[in-house]
C-alpha cells in the first residue's frame, strides 16, 4: 500500500498536469502572456487545486500523523531569506523562457520532444549545482 | 502561437493535482513539490529517508503521458520549442532556482499556499512576476 499510494499520487499529479494544460509549454506561455495571445485557463488550474488541497490538508493534519509514518515532515521556516527570494526570482526566468516547471518537464519527457530532452537533464545539472552551492554553504559555516 | 480556453478541463486537472497532494499528505506526510522530490534523488544525498518513496513519485509521474495514451488513443497535445540553447538554459535556471528557493510551482504554488506559508506566497508571487516579465521580453522585446 505504501508503493502503490505514492504511485498512484505520481500518476494522479502527472494526469492532472496533462488534462490542465500545464504539460504543454505553449499553454504556460501564453498564459504568462498578458499583452499578447493570453490563455488564463492554467489560472483554473492552480485555482482548482487550492481549492482542494488546502481543506485536505487542514483535515489530514488534524491526525497525529500519516498513515505509513511517524510523523509530517513539513517545513517549519518562516523567516524571509535572499535564497528563497533569488531562487524564486530564478525560477520565474527559467519557466517563462522555456515554458517547463519541473512536473510538467518529467511528465512530457516520455513523449520525447527535442526542446524536453534538452530542458530535463539541465534541469538535473541545475539541481545538483544548488545543492552542491547550498550544503557547501552550510559546511563552511560549521567550520 | 495561440492555444484556446480551457477553464474547465484546466480547473479539473487542477483538482487531480490537489487529490494527489493530499494522497501524498496523508499517507507519507509529504509535499508533494516536484523539485524537492527530484532533489532528493540526486548528489549529494541529504534525506536518504524520502528516496525511495521520491523514486516511485517520479514512475507513476512518467507513467501518466503513456496511460493517457492508452486512455485516449492520442498523445496529449504539447508545442515545444526546438531551440536546444533556449531550453538548455531554461532548464538550469529552473533547476537551480527551484532548488535555491526551496520549492517550484508546485510545493510553494499548490501546496505552500495551501498551507498558508507566508514563504510560499512570497516565493509564488516572485516567480510569476519573473516569468511575466521573461516571457514579455522574449516576445514583444526581443521579437516574437
Amino acid at each position: 500500500m505504501r508503493i502503490l499510494s505514492t504511485l498512484f499520487a505520481g500518476l494522479l499529479f502527472g494526469t492532472g498536469l496533462i488534462l490542465s494544460g500545464m504539460a504543454n509549454p505553449a499553454k504556460v506561455q501564453n498564459f504568462l502572456d498578458l499583452f499578447g495571445t493570453w490563455d488564463p485557463s492554467l489560472a483554473f488550474v492552480m485555482g482548482g487545486a487550492i481549492m482542494v488541497t488546502a481543506p485536505g490538508f487542514w483535515f489530514v493534519q488534524k491526525r497525529a500523523k500519516p498513515l505509513f509514518h511517524d510523523a509530517f515532515h513539513l517545513p517549519t521556516r518562516t523567516d524571509f531569506d535572499a535564497r528563497l527570494i533569488v531562487g524564486a526570482a530564478t525560477f520565474g526566468v527559467g519557466w517563462g523562457l522555456g515554458g517547463f516547471c519541473p512536473g510538467p518537464a518529467v511528465t512530457a519527457l516520455p513523449l520525447g520532444a527535442i526542446g524536453t530532452l534538452w530542458f530535463v537533464p539541465a534541469m538535473l545539472v541545475g539541481i545538483v549545482v544548488a545543492k552542491y552551492a547550498t550544503t557547501s554553504q552550510r559546511k563552511t559555516l560549521a567550520v | 502561437m495561440e492555444t484556446d480556453f480551457t477553464p474547465f478541463a484546466s480547473l479539473l486537472g487542477g483538482v487531480l493535482i490537489g487529490l494527489s497532494a493530499i494522497v501524498l499528505m496523508a499517507a507519507h506526510g509529504r509535499i508533494a513539490g516536484i523539485s524537492g522530490i527530484l532533489s532528493r534523488i540526486l548528489p549529494p544525498m541529504v534525506d536518504k529517508a524520502g528516496l525511495p518513496q521520491s523514486i516511485i513519485f517520479l514512475i507513476g509521474l512518467l507513467l501518466a503521458a503513456p496511460l493517457w495514451f492508452l486512455l485516449t488513443g492520442a498523445a496529449p497535445v504539447q508545442v515545444v520549442s526546438n531551440n536546444a540553447l533556449l531550453l538548455g538554459i531554461a532548464g538550469l535556471l529552473v533547476g537551480f532556482g527551484s532548488v535555491m528557493g526551496n520549492g517550484c510551482t508546485s510545493g510553494h504554488g499548490v501546496c505552500g499556499i495551501s498551507r498558508g506559508s507566508a514563504r510560499s506566497i512570497a516565493a509564488t508571487l516572485t516567480f510569476m512576476a519573473t516569468a511575466f516579465v521573461t516571457v514579455f521580453v522574449l516576445r514583444h522585446v526581443v521579437g516574437g
